[in-house]
């Protein structure tokens, strides 16, 4: 316990955990949303997006997360109008982007030299390095997605549910969805810090799927969720620290536990 | 005769090069209670789908008076759609939450339910018999149970106009004779009805108009008037028309 509080005491483990606190209650409730309606891979998409859009940050000596906001946002914009107007499936053009971000990249990181090892933290992710200025950014992001997933609460929830009667209701389906879009994005780029490009799309998926498998209300699936990514990401951070282990994986691996947990009691008790 | 809720004319509809409504031309008004009738692919759920502004279509439309596209009052139209495409099967949420969203079209934004939103979906669920299911997920359900979700979904809205695109497929001939009891009785209430199904003799029992679809119109009028159709006969063939006739 006085190993727990020593460690609490840390000003930079301080900051992850909050971070983590904030990244966590998005990442769940935005999550939720995403599961019901089959986007769980637009999170990964767009991580891989940024992933090229932060090499060309680093290379211009630009801060990585910031220039990765329109890339990002513009991906999922043009992701969203291709697959409503049926030009192309969703998970292909998620690919073809994805594929191209992490090209990208790569090239970018291969041409500049001294990045390498900047690059590999946002590929991975490291909550425990975040600095006050990332710190601010994640808050105010944080607020900024919250806020508008509470006001369109009831929106979002009839579109998840059925789109079409969600249209038929009157709703302006299409600037919803792109209202969606652009918080996603925000959501993802905000979340590489904590889990990184190539995981980031799991603190998204996890907490809503351990979710889905046990909840029978709407609000109940979200609460939850909330629950699982807290109490992952806090015990995530610790645990790392403690045996020096990456802590955006060990997020992710506390995350699949939980939901495999889950996952086989269900099975045993529907049995 | 009061204007029309519901005018059509010169309605078409293409999917690509196929043309799977042509030429329609209909007034429905608030009184009526119609069954949509017609085999596999007349383009029944797309007459639906397209007054309820899903597709894009050639002629006019209107509803209460305006233009399709300009229409605003969506909480005039209750809609019950085929159940199996109704919800992801993965969401959860219990009879309450499904009620509550029919509430959104009523509701100013933010959309945030208010008691008088909750009365208004304990009234719906007590009038359909269901109010002991509100905190049960809709999952834990059975097949007439859910349709008397989707209807009180629908209803909660306090609609003008109840659409219900073949409702009682997956239902059995008893809860079915319940379920159509219960459209009656809202009809007798004041809200027109519009029921597609491919249900001819038990239609005939309920609602007062006809419309047989096969891409265009085939018979449009009154169940009564069947009995002097010669279309009908042909469609129907003479054992199911005299069967119809009698009932009316």
């Amino acid at each position: 316990m006085n190993t727990l509080f020593t460690i609490l005491q840390y000003q930079f483990v301080e900051k992850a955990i909050i971070a983590g606190l904030f990244l966590g209650v998005v990442c769940a409730v935005l999550g939720v949303f995403l599961v019901l309606r089959k986007m769980s891979l637009i999170g990964d998409g767009l991580a891989h997006i940024s992933f090229g859009a932060i090499a060309l940050g680093i290379l211009f000596g630009v801060y990585p997360l910031i220039i990765a906001i329109p890339f990002v946002v513009i991906a999922s914009l043009i992701i969203y109008a291709l697959t409503r107007k049926h030009i192309i499936e969703g998970d292909a053009i998620i690919g073809i982007l994805a594929s191209l971000g992490l090209a990208t990249g790569v090239i970018l990181s291969s041409i500049a030299t001294g990045f390498n090892i900047d690059i590999f933290s946002y590929l991975f992710g490291n909550i425990l390095s975040i600095n006050q200025s990332e710190l601010i950014f994640v808050i105010i992001g944080s607020v900024i997605v919250l806020s508008i997933i509470i006001l369109f609460y009831q929106e979002f929830m009839a579109i998840s549910f059925n789109p079409e009667q969600a249209k038929i209701s009157g709703l302006a389906v299409n600037t919803l969805d792109i209202l969606f879009s652009i918080i996603t994005a925000i959501t993802v780029i905000m979340s590489i810090k904590l889990a990184g490009a190539l995981l980031v799309s799991a603190l998204l998926i996890l907490p809503a799927s351990s979710s889905l498998q046990i909840s029978k209300s709407f609000q109940n699936t979200i609460f939850l969720a909330i629950i699982i990514a807290l109490i992952s990401i806090i015990s995530g951070i610790i645990l790392s620290f403690l045996i020096n282990i990456p802590t955006g994986a060990t997020i992710v691996v506390i995350n699949s536990i939980i939901f495999f947990l889950i996952l086989m009691i269900k099975l045993l008790l529907t049995k | 005769m009061k204007n029309p809720i519901i005018s059509i004319r010169n309605l078409s509809v293409q999917f690509n090069t196929l043309t799977v409504l042509d030429d329609i031309n209909l007034d429905i008004y608030q009184s009526d209670f119609i069954g949509i009738a017609g085999p596999n692919g007349a383009g029944k759920s797309t007459l639906i789908k397209t007054l309820l502004n899903l597709n894009t279509y050639k002629g006019e439309i209107k509803l209460w008076d305006k233009p399709l596209n300009t229409f605003k009052n969506w909480q005039y139209i209750g809609y019950v759609p085929q159940s199996l495409n109704q919800y992801s099967h993965q969401f959860p949420a219990t009879v309450e939450e499904i009620v509550s969203m029919g509430l959104i079209s009523t509701l100013n934004w933010p959309r945030i339910l208010d008691q008088n939103s909750i009365q208004l979906v304990n009234e719906t669920l007590a009038e359909l018999e269901i109010a002991h299911l509100a905190k049960v997920s809709i999952h834990d359900l059975s097949g007439g149970q859910k349709q008397r979700v989707w209807l009180a979904k629908a209803l909660v809205s306090k609609p003008k106009l109840l659409i219900l695109d073949e409702p009682t497929n997956a239902l059995d001939a008893e809860i079915r004779q319940v379920f159509y009891k219960q459209i009656t009785k809202l009809h007798q209430q004041g809200v027109a009805i519009i029921l597609v199904t491919h249900d001819m003799n038990d239609i005939g029992n309920y609602a007062q108009k006809l419309l047989l679809l096969d891409k265009k119109v085939i018979f449009w009028g009154d169940f009564n008037s069947i009995c002097e159709s010669e279309i009908m006969s042909k469609y129907l063939g003479e054992e199911n028309k005299h069967l119809i006739c009698h009932q009316h």
